[in-house]
């Protein structure tokens, strides 16, 4: 089964009652182990292709399955449930709870698995050690470099062992040296079986990809 | 999600803004400790007088000439010994009635000059209502068959004009007619704003013949049985009313009497509830205020846990739990605060005040309905937000 099967998806915005199409009947099919790299120009339907691919938002039409699951059928409890065991997601500004220990950042999607709060931070513990972390787990963010604060996230995306890893623009916000041990990193989640979707920039990075996918104006090219 | 786990950052969400939710608290402090405390000097004043009437002695009935009702104008008496002769027969036992017939009078004790209710009454007051001697003996049936003039002092009375001292045997003087103490009562306090300390009993007759009538005011009979007093009540109003055609009486009952009151001092509580409540409401808006700020300004918090997996519900339970947590903390601060008034008012000043777990309970159970009251748009707003929406927010 694949991870990730798109079917012509297609999704159009409502902007002050204007039909802004972002997608436009886009395909793509993620295998696990695959390491995949979506590039294009800023507009062109990058984000909003992780975000579907993610189950945070639905296709206004066409098929897609994640996990084998049609999300058209799913329900906000369904999707949620979707988001927490199938997809882990990195964000460009990271999104830590700025208050939250990195222990507890990275143990926070177990929460609404309804794991207690040892197991919580034991397994934290094990994804932070992982990432290279194991001397930050109480650290808060802002205690933390871009590199660190990044790292986390993985962790929280990876801390439910997810089959998909979607990173939009990962090392947007850190320096080169900083955003290749992240890449490199990602890269290595390739070993576990775990889907790598990941949007840059970066025409190197890019390269280094199994596939790429190149978008233009919601299409792929 | 775990509720202990939705606790544990509803409470944390509240303690990162500490001096905002004290303040958000305040509303409901102050409303809820209004309500306790309000209520708590309507229920105590209700109690006091419910004691004081019940301290008047089971199974009475009371008749007095012209009609009980409000407006009506105060009726002469026409009532003479004659009419309690007759009552008495009705009644079948003479220790079960009572007379007065009452006069405000100068009482004068060597230099020392007093005023009191002089109360022309008969042997039997003290088994009718119940009133308790202090010292010396009470009247008798000689005393008011021969209109014996001899008194018995309400404590007031007896301080006031003798001091410390002992007033037995003692000569005063009643509207300028001397009078032997023979007796004092024990102290009483206020009962219906009049202060009962300040009453000589004397015989009726001696009373009648100092002031120069044959009437009585009024009789008061204590009935021998309680289910029977609506019958006793009846057949004495139709003798009174064959003797006496031209005047109307009333007879009312410890009950009644009761009822009235306590209709109207419930009303009075309602009412102060009704205000205090008026402020847990405000409090409760300011609530969902806060609530509202607090989803604004945790869009991104939000977005975030719903991109790695809560669900509507679980965000919608959080910010509910905090808005609950909220409400109820200043649910018990404020009944602390309301208890302690409540205790204070009743301490420190003449006003009576009873807490009743009723009243509490009340409280408490209020603060919580306002927080979820309040609470649920908020939180249904949170648990609805659009996770890419929420998360793009600045
Ligand atoms: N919520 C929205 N409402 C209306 N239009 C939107 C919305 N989100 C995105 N768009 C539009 O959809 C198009 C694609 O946006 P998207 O964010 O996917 O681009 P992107 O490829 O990620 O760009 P960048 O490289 O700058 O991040 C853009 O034209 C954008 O203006
Ligand atoms: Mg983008």
């Amino acid at each position: 089964m694949s991870a990730i099967v798109a079917d012509n998806v297609s999704r159009t915005y409502q902007l002050d009652g204007f039909e802004v199409p972002a997608l436009r009947g886009v395909s793509l099919t993620v295998e696990a182990g695959d390491y995949v790299a979506i590039v294009g120009t800023s507009g062109s339907g990058k984000s909003t292709l992780m975000h579907l691919l993610g189950g945070l938002d639905r296709p206004t039409s066409g098929t897609l399955l994640i996990g084998g699951r049609d999300v058209s059928t799913l329900s906000p409890n369904e999707m949620a449930e979707l988001r927490n065991t199938t997809i882990g997601f990195v964000f460009q500004s990271f999104h830590l709870l700025s208050r939250t220990t990195a222990q507890d950042n990275v143990g926070l999607p177990l929460v609404y698995r309804g794991a207690g709060r040892k197991e919580r931070r034991a397994r934290a513990a094990e994804m932070l050690d992982r990432v290279g972390l194991a001397h930050r787990m109480t650290h808060r963010p802002n205690q933390m470099s871009g590199g660190e604060q990044q790292r986390v996230a993985i962790a929280r995306a990876l801390v439910t062992g997810p089959s998909v890893l979607l990173a939009d623009e990962p090392t947007g916000n850190l320096d080169s040296a900083t955003g290749q041990s992240v890449l490199a990193l990602l890269e290595s989640l390739k070993d576990d079986g775990v889907a790598v979707v990941l949007v840059t920039h970066d025409r190197e990075v890019a390269a280094r990809a199994d596939r790429q996918i190149v978008m233009k104006d919601g299409k792929i090219q | 999600m775990r509720l202990a786990e939705a606790w544990r950052v509803a409470l944390e969400a509240l303690r990162a803004n500490r001096l905002r939710s004290l303040l958000t608290m305040l509303g409901v402090v102050i409303g809820v400790a209004a309500v306790v405390a309000l209520v708590g000097i309507g229920t105590g004043t209700k109690q006091q007088i419910e004691q004081q009437v019940e301290g008047l002695g089971s199974n009475l009935l009371i008749v007095v000439p012209g009609r009980l009702e409000a407006g009506a104008a105060p009726t002469s008496s026409p009532l003479t010994l004659d009419d309690v002769e007759a009552v008495t027969r009705i009644v079948g036992d003479r220790g079960r009635v009572a007379v007065t017939i009452s006069s405000g009078e100068t009482v004068r004790a060597g230099r020392n000059t007093g005023f009191a209710s002089m109360q022309g009454v008969l042997e039997t007051t003290p088994d009718v209502f119940v009133r308790k001697l202090d010292r010396g003996t009470y009247l008798t049936r000689t005393d008011v068959s021969t209109g014996r003039r001899v008194a018995v002092l309400g404590a007031g009375t007896a301080k006031s004009l003798f001091g410390e001292r002992d007033p037995i045997g003692r000569q005063i003087t009643i509207g300028g007619v001397r009078f032997r103490v023979i007796g004092t009562f024990e102290p009483l306090g206020q009962s219906l704003g009049v202060d009962r300390d300040g009453e000589v009993h004397v015989p009726v007759t001696a009373a009648q013949r100092l002031l120069g009538t044959e009437r009585i005011d009024g009789l008061a009979i204590r009935a021998p049985d309680r289910d029977r007093i609506d019958e006793l009540s009846a057949n004495i109003l139709n003798v009174l009313t064959k003797e006496h055609p031209d005047t109307d009486f009333s007879a009312v009952t410890q009950e009644q009497i009761l009822g009235v009151l306590g209709d109207i001092l419930g009303v009075l509580t309602g009412v102060l509830a009704a205000i205090a409540g008026i402020s847990l409401l405000v409090g409760g808006v300011g609530v969902s205020n806060i609530m509202l700020v607090s989803v604004r300004e945790r869009t991104k918090e939000i977005g975030l846990r719903k991109a790695v997996g809560a669900r509507p519900r679980d965000i919608g339970t959080q910010f509910l739990l905090e808005a609950v947590l909220l409400t109820t903390t200043g649910g018990i601060l404020g009944m602390l605060l309301g208890g302690s008034a409540a205790i204070l008012v009743d301490r420190l000043s003449p006003v009576p005040a009873a807490l009743t777990w009723w009243s509490m309970a009340l409280a408490f159970g209020v603060s919580a309905v306002v927080g979820i009251v309040f609470g649920v748009v908020p939180a249904q707003r949170a648990g609805r937000l659009d996770p890419v929406v929420a998360l793009r927010t600045e």
